[in-house]
């Protein structure tokens, strides 16, 4: 697989083998469907959630009673969302034990600096601009597999 | 297979959808939606432009019920649909309703209603028109897979 990160440890790239799984959350339909696609074509399982409550319930957040918990290794937002913003999922995200090294990536249609200042300052592994170009999914996952790598 | 129809009907193809850019009905991001679409997934790109022009039918349905008495206005209402409705059509590359949408949230943002009707006016004309457009160029592609041609990639950078 042509990957580019430039790592040439075993571990490394045995890790870039396996598939990463990552959550999407976006409450609009098209852009769920485009973002699942998106990454299907770059070879990552994908799970899909229309907001910030469901995403908390598949990542074990959410109710305690919850089975169909699942490890992923991405999550990626949007951040307009009505009633839990990505922005307050981040958050919850980076303050359980469990999930704070899950990178986050953040989408929004608008770039207004004091938005992404406020994302990167809380955690977000990326800030990122709407829509999603799939050439975009190829930098992210090189991102992804050289934080697996140093973890 | 005819190779001068399938060649014809290309050349069609090819000259439409660069008019629909050149004219400014689409951008780039539709290009990037169309790299989407392959062998296996044939309807990708028809598929979400119908979803597309579903979600604007009910969202100018209801943006124009929460229009109607200019007494009692739910901006907040309109302007949420109107959100959606330029993440949508920016999603999908319709660049002349994503255009509309930008001066309709400005007017829900100074409270016009009569601007708010005249855009909304504006984005059920786009959409519509959008829609025949694209209705044509699959139709065109249609027929060059039946006289078992391929679609061109157009590159129109």
């Amino acid at each position: 697989m042509n990957n580019g990160c430039g790592s040439g440890s075993e571990s490394c790239l045995s890790s870039m083998e396996e598939e990463l799984h990552v959550l999407a959350v976006d409450d609009n339909l098209i852009d769920r469907k485009l973002l699942e696609r998106i990454l299907k074509i770059s070879s990552c399982k994908v799970t899909t959630a229309e907001n910030g409550l469901r995403a908390l319930e598949y990542l074990g957040l959410g109710d305690p009673q919850q089975t169909n918990v699942m490890k992923v290794n991405l999550i990626i937002t949007d951040y307009c969302m009505p009633g839990m913003t990505g922005f307050e999922l981040l958050k919850k995200v980076k303050e359980s034990s469990n999930l704070k090294e899950v990178p986050v990536v953040i989408l929004s249609s608008e770039n207004i600096p004091t938005r992404i200042n406020k994302c990167l300052a809380s955690g977000a592994q990326m800030f990122m601009q709407k829509p999603l170009k799939l050439s975009d999914v190829e930098k992210l996952k090189c991102e992804c597999h050289l934080l697996n790598c140093r973890s | 297979m005819n190779t001068t129809v399938v060649a014809q009907l290309q050349r069609q193809f090819q000259d439409y959808i660069v008019s629909l850019y050149q004219q400014g009905f689409l951008d780039n991001q539709f290009s990037e939606l169309r790299k989407l679409q392959d062998e296996g997934t044939p309807d990708f790109v028809s598929e979400v432009v119908s979803l597309f022009f579903d979600d604007c039918s009910k969202l100018i349905d209801t943006m124009s019920r929460s229009l109607e008495r200019p007494d009692n206005v739910d901006f907040k209402q309109v302007d949420s649909g109107v959100h959606q409705l330029k993440g949508s059509s920016s999603s999908v590359g319709a660049r002349r309703v994503k255009n509309v949408c930008i001066s309709f949230k400005e007017c829900c943002h100074v409270q016009n209603r009569e601007g708010c009707l005249r855009c909304l006016q504006q984005v059920d004309y786009e959409y519509k028109m959008l829609k025949t457009k694209l209705q044509d160029l699959f139709n065109l592609e249609q027929q060059i897979l039946q006289a078992g041609g391929t679609i061109p990639q157009v590159d129109i950078n």
